[in-house]
């Protein structure tokens, strides 16, 4: 109700709900990480051979555009905390293109894995058996549910600099900012679990 | 003709904000409005889903088709717990009685994030609208019970998607809260009110919140790789491309067991506020009612292998999950032993909510006892998969959710809208509801034992008397609900005005007026002793 118009702010009250969400965050894709465990000690064989096939470079370039992505989203709080607004949203605009590189790879990789048949449900895929199935499926999946992620933090990070704009976020006001840094983190942190998951360990 | 004794503060309900008729209510990030929302949202899926109950007792009146084919009791018994179990008993208590009585307990003007918490709600409707399309799309509804166990819910030709999604809206709406309430009562406590002088409700919500928090995202997941496996046919569950169901039964129970409890918890701590105010006592071993809360939400994680006793677990893994599950019931014993010594030498006021409260006991003392039965592990393999335990499922979850919703109706009926209930109304409804509930139920145990399986629309003739019995309690159970609730909606309009304070309650929701005032307390109070401090 709009009759509280006095002030309440609890910046602390918010960074505890977004790192509560992060918690849920985790479990969500520690469910995931349950069943990766479960068929890869099944499969071990079919697992180690088709990680093999995945790209390794892409893959490390990925992890370093997302931590370097990481880097330029903490600096842009440290810029509005110290009252540079333009510099602020030119790190965020770093962010934000990234993100939309380590994406541009994703979908190159992906696109090179179907154009050779390897996908959900294609008979190729189905004649090199059972291991190498689900290791295929569950790397569409994860990677496709971290992508999404990926998607998510982006328009929130845009939705923040447009407030940074508009200077609803400020100096002594930037919570917002900082939980999409957490949130945006957290999306750099899970990669970090799935990159050696997928590519490395072989 | 109310609000101006002294001060010109309007109560909730009168309140003109920025918009009028019911977008006050569907736009109000009032916490109190928002727990009506789901009171109004809740109420009518409850009285669906008993609808469809009382539709599948019907069926099994006689063997054979007595109304209904097989096909179409799958699918009834399908949405009967999709409802039951995702739409009404897990947000029932937090996201009713939570939303409406958690600020007002703990001192604070609102829950921490308020249009976080109206989006829980929307979240919810557009759940519920997804289960309702599931149903009215498609060349079949969804027939694979609400544990949607695969592989069976990605071959059948029902029309899994949409209801699937909806269960995971439904999550979704449910992390929210528990989100929501976690920080509110961290953070929006009252000066004073340290965490050992908080009510027991508020206890219970926020052992609650952890699990809504922590166990819910993993059938979340679950839930989306049932999506992508209809979708996509990826494999993950399927045999046949080298996936595991028994995998996909440990991930849904990973969450589902815990959600026994986000459905219990609160329910005991609606009990554990009702008894000191009837009995005028401080509530016996309030500690203890606190750590068996939070020991509760804790062991509950480890036990949802007892869910799966017959799927072929090693030997190793059934001994421990059974132990569990009896450690388990001990913090549950406690809260039982303490409510009874609540009551020892204490004068009690014989009111409604008292009465639910009494029953809810008992209810809930067989539906433990039954439970442990099913926990150990032979008696299981005879009983898995029977009536008995459906019987044991609705003693908890019916009788003792349900009769503490409806317990903690009345007992802050007057408080949430300044309204009396009609006592005696209100009486001769539990009666009824409570005949009702022993005669459906009861016979249940019987047939289980005897071996009547579960969700089969027909049975053999042995079976036939205890159906019968069970059907008719059906039809009583129903009346009685009929009654308690058009009770409650004829006192709204005719009922005596209530007092600020009508039953004696010590906790801080009875110091403000009936109905509260918008912003709840016109002075932030200050706390300077425990709960329930009667002389």
């Amino acid at each position: 109700m709009s009759l509280k118009m006095e002030e309440h702010r609890d910046d602390l009250a918010s960074k505890t709900g977004m790192w509560l969400f992060l918690f849920t965050e985790m479990l969500l894709f520690g469910g995931l990480f349950v069943v990766y465990s479960v068929y890869r000690y099944i499969n071990a064989d079919a697992f180690h051979l088709a990680a093999q096939e995945l790209s390794v470079p892409v893959g490390t370039i990925n992890t370093i555009i997302l931590l370097i992505s990481s880097a330029t989203i903490a600096m842009s709080v440290t810029a509005i905390r110290k009252n540079n607004k333009k510099l602020s949203l030119l790190l965020l605009g770093f962010t934000i293109l990234l993100g939309l590189v380590f994406l541009g790879n994703k979908y190159f990789e992906w696109g090179h894995h179907i154009k050779e048949n390897i996908y959900p449900g294609s008979p190729v895929l189905a004649s090199r058996g059972q291991g190498d199935v689900l290791f295929y499926g569950l790397y569409y999946f994860m990677t496709g549910l971290h992508a999404l992620h990926i998607i998510i933090g982006l328009v929130f990070i845009g939705f923040i600099a447009r407030l940074i704009i508009k200077d609803r976020i400020v100096s002594d006001n930037y919570v917002l900012l900082e939980n999409s840094g957490l949130y945006w983190h957290l999306v750099d942190l899970i990669w970090i679990f799935l990159f050696p998951l997928f590519y490395l360990i072989t | 003709m109310s609000a101006h004794e002294g001060m010109q503060e309007p109560n909730y309900l009168e309140f003109k904000g920025k918009y009028k008729g019911i977008y006050s209510w569907i736009f109000s990030t009032d916490h109190k409005r928002i727990g009506l929302l789901y009171l109004f949202s809740i109420l009518s899926l409850f009285v669906i889903g008993a609808t469809i109950g009382l539709l599948m007792k019907f069926e099994l009146i006689a063997p054979g088709k007595t109304i209904m084919d097989a096909k179409a009791y799958n699918a009834f018994f399908t949405l009967h717990g999709i409802i039951m179990i995702f739409a009404v008993v897990i947000p029932g208590l937090p996201a009713v009685f939570g939303n409406f009585m958690l600020p007002l307990q703990i001192g604070a003007k609102d829950v921490a994030f308020p249009k976080l918490n109206l989006l829980s709600w929307y979240l919810y409707v557009a759940g519920v609208l997804m289960v309702v399309i599931s149903q009215f799309t498609g060349d079949q509804a969804p027939d694979t019970g609400w544990t949607f166990y695969a592989p069976y819910s990605f071959r059948t030709a029902g029309n899994m998607l949409p209801a699937v999604f909806g269960a995971f809206l439904l999550g979704f709406s449910s992390i929210l809260t528990g989100l929501n309430f976690l920080v509110t009562i961290h953070r929006m406590r009252a000066p004073g009110m340290t965490w050992l002088r908080m009510p027991l409700f508020p206890w219970t919500l926020y052992a609650t919140a952890w699990i809504q928090l922590l166990a819910t995202p993993i059938v979340g997941i679950t839930l989306l790789m049932i999506v992508a496996e209809r979708l996509f046919n990826i494999g993950f569950f399927d045999p046949t491309l080298g996936g595991d169901p028994v995998l996909y039964q440990h991930l849904f129970w990973t969450y589902s067991h815990p959600a026994v409890y986000i459905m219990i918890l609160p329910a005991m701590g609606a009990i554990s506020e009702i008894i000191p105010t009837f009995a005028r006592k401080i509530i016996f071993g309030y500690k203890f009612m606190v750590a068996s809360s939070l020991l509760i939400a804790f062991v509950g994680y480890f036990v949802w292998g007892h869910h799966m006793f017959t799927a072929n677990m090693s030997g190793k893994a059934l001994y421990i999950f059974s132990l569990l599950t009896f450690l388990v019931a001990i913090p549950s014993a406690i809260k039982v032993f303490n409510w009874i010594s609540t009551l020892y030498k204490a004068s009690i006021y014989l009111q409604t909510p008292f009465f639910w409260a009494m029953a809810f006991i008992f209810v809930f003392m067989i539906g433990g006892f039954s439970g442990l039965i099913i926990g150990s592990l032979a008696a299981d393999v005879h009983l898995h998969d029977t009536h008995f335990v459906v019987a044991h499922f609705h003693f908890i979850v019916f009788g003792g959710t349900g009769f503490a919703f409806f317990g903690a109706a009345h007992y802050w009926f007057p408080k949430i809208t300044g309204k009396m209930y009609d006592a005696l109304w209100a009486n001769i409804g539990l009666t009824v509801f409570f005949i009702g509930f022993i005669t459906l139920y009861m016979p249940m145990f019987f047939l289980g034992v005897a071996g009547m399986p579960r969700r089969y629309f027909d049975y053999d003739e042995v079976f036939h008397t205890g159906n019968i019995i069970s059907t008719m309690g059906s039809w009583i159970l129903y009346s009685g609900l009929s009654i308690i609730i058009t009770n409650l909606f004829v006192s709204l309009k005719r009922g005596v005005k209530a007092p600020a304070d009508p039953w004696g309650g010590s906790t801080l929701e009875w110091t403000i007026p009936s109905p509260p005032p918008v912003e709840n307390f016109i002075e932030t109070p200050i706390i300077t002793k425990g709960p329930y401090s009667y002389k």
